[in-house]
């Protein structure tokens, strides 16, 4: 029997079973090789693989980005590691004007098949520039697929499918979830499918929509509200970008109503994208106007009063009693 | 603080020196014996063609844009001499990594002239290249092209493959943070990478002296531990050593080595500006007195490889093809929308077949910006 393991340890797997089966596949990034990544998300993979496929960077996170865009243009898997989303903005230029176009310019002479791993998100008491969840920035970018697991099991398989998938993937670990919950990964290198939602719970009167450390505080929400009768569908969005809307839509055309939750800021949002699709292809279905429960259009507080901007259990369960109110 | 205890404390400063390269003067003079290669005129009659066809596909490319048949485009007047001879000593599995006036560079590693108008035309396909390998295609914002190059780099060394990297950008890319990074990786971890800065004296209107308090480009090298020089970038006998020599360091396991390859812009920094604005007459005049194609037609002629018959015949030559790669960039029709949004992704998200199907039924209605 194999033993429970955390998010970050799953990411770990994923990395060893990744290097062992592939030899193109590469790590690189700061702290990556000898420390195991700050978080220990690389962890024994300098022992095992060597110093030509674990790779310690100088502290630069553009030459991150472009050195990983130059490795995967000569076939090589580069795995990135960016120590926290707050410092991946000097790589931002390589990512968005260089990896996420590589396909399209050359129109498929050369590729970035390379995945960017970043932890992101509040909720460790980090210090300033560590808390942000930015997703909805590379979102936009033509050219990117961004994924975010909310589980060990889903970091593992997702992780696979990004490392296998031939174009640039963003891979955001929400890292107050690194080691939240174990559950059993079998080391069996199955990747979980991208571009696609997962539910977690079915339901009939809510669909309840949310991704990264968030679909925590939902799925207790969708918990307590059972108790109350209130039926809640749960997805874990999984790939923010592009998104899965035949999976959403089909479940709010049967719920009739739809919350979706996240931390990042509200102006601009992910959760809007998917308020739009939802308000244009199941308006009629629609019982109440969809809700958003968000973070705050601020700058992520310090730690002290972080737990004030990240959404809770009982943000949800207020925003979905509002919804069961209408109609 | 005593001034003593300060001295004592401080590292002396290590004497910085660096090489300049130059077998033909501006004059056409030899100032050293020349190597064995340089004693024949077949190469240097070859580096003259391609100087030839690249001044004149250039200003075929101008005249285009003066008649809106062309988008604003970076002309190479000047600079022949570095493109030429980056393009004609580079091994074909090397990996070349240009900026965005490499133009004759990418032409004789495999680009087609038609696809140097196509991309400056607005034509997406125009940098799809499909002689080029992996060579990497044009790179517009500054100096982020260096990075990868690193990366083509840190590849070949991981497979132990027996290539080389040569990368370009101008001297405005090195205040890049992209370089320096690049340049500072390039030292730690000894990558078979060959480092041109096209030194033309310009970037848009801001001159050398304004981008680096340092005497020369090519000392930041030295701040990142690998070989810096600088060679006459007009003078292809000094470009085609130094830049062999580099290259076959990269290949054999030497490690990386940085040239500024001084030369100058004899053009505007693009179509759309005008350099007279910030540049004087003066300046320019000492420039053409340099440039390149003259000096090596003058020591051809020394030499009795060159003559006027010879001349013509290759002009006439080199007007035909150029004028047949206008012709053939300008029949180019538009491909289908749909070429909008096949190459985004290896397999297309639902989401974006649904916005291509929108723009087709748009385009098929009367389409466009109707």
């Amino acid at each position: 029997m194999t033993d429970k393991i955390t998010l970050v340890e799953a990411v770990n797997q994923a990395l060893h079973y990744a290097m062992t089966n592939d030899p193109d596949v590469v790590v690189l990034g700061e702290d990556v090789g000898v420390n195991g990544g700050v978080f220990r998300a690389t962890q024994g993979l300098k022992e095992k693989f060597g110093f030509r496929r674990v790779m310690d960077t100088p502290l630069a996170e553009a030459l991150i980005g472009g050195v990983s865009i130059g490795m995967a243009t000569q076939g090589l898997k580069p795995v990135a590691e960016i120590q926290f989303m707050g410092f991946i903005f000097p790589a931002l230029e390589q990512l968005m004007c260089h990896a996420a176009r590589m396909r399209n310019r050359t129109r498929g002479r050369l590729t970035c098949p390379m995945v960017v791993r970043a932890p992101f998100g509040g909720g460790i008491h980090a210090p300033e520039h560590h808390s942000e969840s930015t997703e909805a920035l590379f979102a936009h970018i033509p050219g990117f697929r961004v994924v975010i697991p909310s589980s060990p099991k889903r970091a593992y398989g997702l992780l696979l499918a990004a490392i296998q998938d031939p174009d640039p993937v963003l891979f955001f670990e929400p890292k107050r979830i690194y080691r939240a919950s174990k559950q059993i990964v079998p080391n069996d290198g199955e990747p979980l499918p991208l571009d696609t939602c997962f539910t977690l719970k079915e339901g009939h009167d809510v669909t309840l929509i949310s991704w990264g450390a968030s679909v925590q505080e939902t799925l207790q929400a969708a918990k307590q509200l059972e108790e109350t009768g209130i039926s809640a569908e749960v997805i874990d969005l999984a790939t923010i970008k592009p998104i899965d809307y035949d999976t959403i839509l089909a479940s709010v055309q049967k719920t009739g109503r739809c919350v979706i939750v996240h931390e990042a800021a509200r102006a601009g949002a992910v959760s809007a994208d998917i308020a739009a699709e939802i308000n244009y292809h199941a308006a009629v279905e629609l019982e109440a106007p969809v809700e958003r429960v968000t973070g705050y259009d601020i700058t992520m507080p310090y730690y002290r009063m972080e737990q004030y901007y990240i959404p809770s259990k009982n943000d949800i369960i207020n925003a979905v009693n509002k919804t069961m109110e209408q109609a | 603080m005593s001034q003593s205890s300060f001295s004592q404390k401080s590292i002396s400063q290590t004497k910085v020196t660096i090489d300049y390269v130059q077998y033909l003067n501006e004059r056409a003079e030899l100032t050293q014996p020349l190597p064995e290669w340089a004693s024949k005129p077949d190469t240097l009659v070859s580096y003259y063609r391609e100087m030839v066809q690249a001044r004149q596909a250039d200003q075929k490319a101008i005249a285009l844009q003066r008649t809106g048949q062309l988008g604003t485009y970076p002309s190479t007047l000047g600079q022949e001499a570095i493109a030429v001879v980056i393009g004609s000593v580079m091994a074909t599995d090397d990996v070349f990594v240009p900026y965005y006036r490499d133009h004759a560079a990418m032409v004789i590693r495999g680009m087609k002239q038609a696809d140097v108008y196509r991309y400056w035309g607005g034509d997406e396909r125009g940098s799809a290249n499909p002689d080029c390998k992996e060579d990497l295609p044009y790179c517009v914002p500054i100096a982020t092209q260096v990075p990868h190059a690193a990366g083509a780099a840190a590849a070949i060394k991981i497979r132990g493959q027996q290539r080389a990297v040569l990368c370009t950008c101008g001297d405005g890319g090195t205040s890049k943070g992209d370089f320096l990074e690049s340049i500072n990786l390039a030292g730690i971890w000894q990558l078979p990478l060959v480092f041109i800065i096209n030194n033309n004296q310009w970037a848009i209107s801001v001159p050398r002296r304004l981008q680096c308090g340092a005497p020369t480009l090519a000392q930041k090298g030295i701040g990142a531990g690998i070989p810096a020089l600088q060679v006459d970038g007009n003078d292809v006998i000094a470009l085609h050593e130094v830049i062999s020599h580099a290259l076959h360091r990269a290949r054999t396991g030497k490690g990386a080595t940085l040239i500024e390859a001084m030369s100058y812009r004899l053009s505007d920094h693009t179509t759309a500006d005008d350099a007279t604005r910030y540049r004087n007459a003066e300046e320019l005049k000492t420039g053409w007195s340099k440039e390149p194609i003259k000096r090596l037609q003058q020591y051809l002629h020394s030499n009795g490889w060159w003559d006027e018959q010879k001349e013509q015949r290759l002009q006439a030559q080199v007007a035909d093809h150029v004028q047949q790669s206008v012709d053939e960039y300008l029949k180019t029709p538009l491909p289908p929308v749909s070429d909008l949004f096949t190459h985004h992704y290896q397999q297309m998200p639902v989401s974006l077949t649904e916005q291509q199907m929108a723009m087709e039924a748009k385009v098929t209605k009367g389409g466009g910006h109707d």
